[in-house]
């Protein structure tokens, strides 16, 4: 269970970066460590004790052992990759405010005009 | 086992903290590595290879494009004054994370406890692991049972390649005379 606790205060950090600071790469670290406390959380879950990695080197090897639940697994992979195409995404769009505004500070950027 | 995980998430925790407040970008993104890797060593404590294999390359490809910006922008830390409006975000945060630490007590009292869990919904899969040809039960899950998730994966990574370069785009569309 404080396995549990532990990965919630390190979700609850990365919103108070998000809230708190002004600089931009800040912000991003702020996202970033929230989607890394999300996938911990849903891998944890999948744990069993004891268990081995969900891989059979021969047919029926795993039987009648634990070991941990490959679906979770299956579908964190997916979204660590899409977490990075975001996180790309999003750093493009600071360093081009940077070329425009010359700072990082979300305060300053604020003109919508085009 | 539990404790070197334990271990690893206050790993985590403190480098979180300390890179939101550091005073150069540098060593911000630097400690930001330091989640990232502590968060490999704990895919391979809860016996997650795949994960720790894909994650190491996650982090190093985002750590190299962050000292990418860094080395092209800058790297000082906004001066900061004292900001009164700091103490309405403090409760902001605070507000939402008895919120949330709400609803996380009455979701985590529903589920098992940490080890102990009973696989529901993946005992189709595991009993369908057979037929895939798989050696390695997540690779069977990804690309034959859901192997529409991963052409979807594929459609999301493209899009945000091409929004990527779409944004650093440098010359604009010419102006007509």
């Amino acid at each position: 269970m404080i396995v549990y606790i532990l990965c919630f205060i390190l979700f609850i950090v990365g919103l108070y970066g998000v809230v708190t600071k002004r600089n931009l790469i800040k912000i991003i670290i702020g996202l970033a460590i929230m989607e890394y406390s999300v996938n911990l959380f849903l891998i944890l879950i999948g744990y069993v004790n004891n268990g081995t990695a969900p891989i059979l080197p021969v047919p029926d090897a795993l039987k009648n052992k634990p070991f941990v639940d490959p679906l979770p697994q299956a579908m964190i992979l997916t979204a660590i990759v899409i977490g990075l195409a975001t996180t790309a995404l999003l750093l493009s769009i600071a360093i081009r405010l940077y070329r425009k505004y010359g700072t990082f500070d979300i305060r300053k950027i604020n003109s919508l005009k085009g | 086992m539990e404790i070197y995980l334990i271990l690893m998430l206050v790993l985590m925790i403190l480098g979180s903290i300390y890179s939101l407040h550091a005073k150069d970008l540098l060593s911000a993104v630097i400690s930001y590595g330091i989640v990232g890797f502590a968060l490999v060593i704990a895919f391979l404590l809860l016996q997650a290879p795949d994960l720790a294999i894909v994650q190491v390359v996650v982090e190093i490809i985002t750590l190299i494009i962050m000292i990418a910006v860094i080395k092209d922008s800058t790297s000082e830390e906004l001066k900061s004054k004292f900001n009164p409006k700091f103490y309405i975000y403090f409760a902001v945060v605070a507000i939402f994370a008895i919120l949330f630490f709400y609803i996380f007590d009455r979701v985590t009292g529903t589920l098992s406890q940490f080890g102990e869990h009973f696989t529901r919904m993946a005992t189709a899969y595991i009993e369908g692991s057979q037929e895939t040809g798989s050696a390695n039960l997540v690779t069977g899950v990804i690309f034959d049972f859901r192997a529409y998730d991963t052409l979807g994966e594929a459609t999301v990574l493209f899009t945000a390649v091409i929004g990527v370069l779409t944004i650093l785009r440098i010359k604009g569309k010419k102006k007509e005379k």
